[in-house]
């Protein structure tokens, strides 16, 4: 079978895949977002109950494998009670687990803020919520963009293993594809291809894009 | 069948866990010798003045780094036979994760190259060195330190992504909880028990591996 034709007959289901990936991904993306700012923060209070807990999730979410965590969630999970369906779990596990690694990246870069900034909003007496929103955060954003961007394609990344829980994704499609063709190469090479460009051409631009942006308009103001 | 620890069953599949443990280890450690000199090999070929080789060794290094381990791991399974090749478990999960990891430790190297001043090369050549004396005597020595950290997290990654393995049937830790928890219809201690032991052998390596930088570190002169 040619590479045209295999792709005529599978590009549909193939396209379907990855419109589940990027599902996957968005939704991941937004779970290791929250997470890695409230766990980034709460290791950097003076609270040692809150800077425990975010210490302890921290080294349990980087200290095992994501597709440990992914079955757990999916299979241990529901005798505690708690249920997810597989879409669900599936981007809640890769959420879970790059937030930990996001967490670093936030308190990092809140520490990497000079202190005189610090200072500064001390002295025009802020109160410490307002100067975390107004002062320190963004420009701790700014500093952090560039190594999160790295960390997205590792997420994009990760959302292939959902597939092991049944989810969909692309990565599914080109597993199923495999089976009734044995076309390998072609269905597990089209799918690299895919995950190729939506991480490089699609997901790297996009980080750029946003860098620029808020630096121009963080110096405007 | 609700939330119900049973220790018996703990220490009736704790052996067989344990046994995996050490594929686990084998497949982390095989892996990494392949991906530390492989990686190698990329960083060099990207300092060669072959224009071709250089910019297809970086796009070949971009491509692995930016798409899922697992899919290689499918990849080089499935493609092999379907080119008449056959390949094991172990070889084809040895290559894909092998591959993977010299894709990010040549990133590293790459970095730790860059960082050694350019007069170290121009008093290598003055002293009329060969290539190669440069490298393994000059260049190398210095790049190393400061690539330290890199090498020692992506030790401990490969260590974590050795789980995607059991896809293909690699006998490690995953695979066997996955036997296990199948023909007991029991999730919660086998897939626990392989959190913890994860747990238990990676933090305390990275702790290790903290310390080394520090000693080569101060080995060498520097802080």
């Amino acid at each position: 079978m040619s590479l045209w034709h295999f792709l005529q007959t599978f590009g549909p289901r193939l396209l379907d895949g990855t419109l589940v990936t990027v599902e996957q991904f968005f939704l991941a993306a937004v779970v290791a977002v929250a997470i890695a700012v409230a766990a980034g923060l709460m290791k950097l209070s003076r609270n040692l109950a809150l800077k425990g807990v975010a210490v302890i999730y921290i080294e349990i979410f980087r200290g095992t494998s994501l597709l440990v965590q992914l079955y757990w969630i999916f299979f241990v999970l529901p005798l505690f009670g708690i249920t997810l369906p597989k879409f669900a779990a599936g981007f809640m596990a890769v959420g879970m687990n790059l937030g930990a690694y996001g967490a670093e990246l936030v308190r990092g870069a809140i520490q990497a803020v000079p202190r005189g900034q610090w200072e500064a909003a001390y002295a025009l007496s802020m109160s410490p919520a307002r100067r975390m929103r107004r002062i320190i955060l963004p420009q701790a954003l700014l500093i952090m963009l560039p190594p999160w961007g790295n960390l997205l394609i590792e997420l994009l990344k990760g959302t292939a293993l959902v597939a092991l829980i049944s989810v969909t994704d692309l990565m599914f499609q080109s597993k199923q594809i495999n089976a009734s063709t044995y076309l390998s190469a072609q269905s597990f090479g089209a799918a690299l291809v895919i995950y190729y460009i939506l991480a490089r051409f699609l997901l790297t631009p996009a980080m750029r894009w946003l860098e620029t942006t808020l630096r121009r308009r963080q110096e405007r103001s | 069948m609700g939330f119900h620890w049973r220790w018996d069953f703990t220490w009736q599949i704790l052996p067989r866990l344990l046994d995996a443990t050490l594929n686990t280890l084998a497949a982390a450690g095989i892996g990494y010798g392949i991906a530390l000199v492989l990686g190698l090999v990329f960083a060099l070929a990207q300092r060669t003045p072959y224009r071709m080789l250089t910019v297809s060794v970086r796009e070949a290094v971009e491509f692995v780094r930016s798409t899922p381990l697992v899919l290689q791991i499918f990849f080089f399974f499935y493609v092999g036979p379907q080119m008449g090749l056959r390949l094991s478990p172990w070889v084809s999960g040895m290559i894909a994760i092998g591959l993977h990891y010299a894709s990010y430790l040549s990133e590293v190297y790459r970095g730790g190259l860059e960082a050694v001043p350019k007069g170290q090369w121009e008093a290598a050549t003055a002293l009329n060195l060969s290539t190669r004396d440069t490298y393994a005597r000059i260049i190398i020595p210095q790049a190393l330190p400061p690539a330290l950290a890199g090498m020692g997290n992506y030790l401990v990654g490969i260590f974590k992504d050795t789980p995607m393995l059991s896809v293909i049937g690699v006998a490690e830790l995953m695979h066997t909880a996955n036997s296990i928890g199948s023909e007991n219809y029991r999730y919660l201690e086998p897939y626990t028990l392989v959190g913890l032991i994860f747990l238990l052998i990676s933090l305390p390596t990275a702790g290790l591996i903290r310390l080394f930088e520090c000693w080569v570190r101060r080995k060498l002169g520097m802080r």
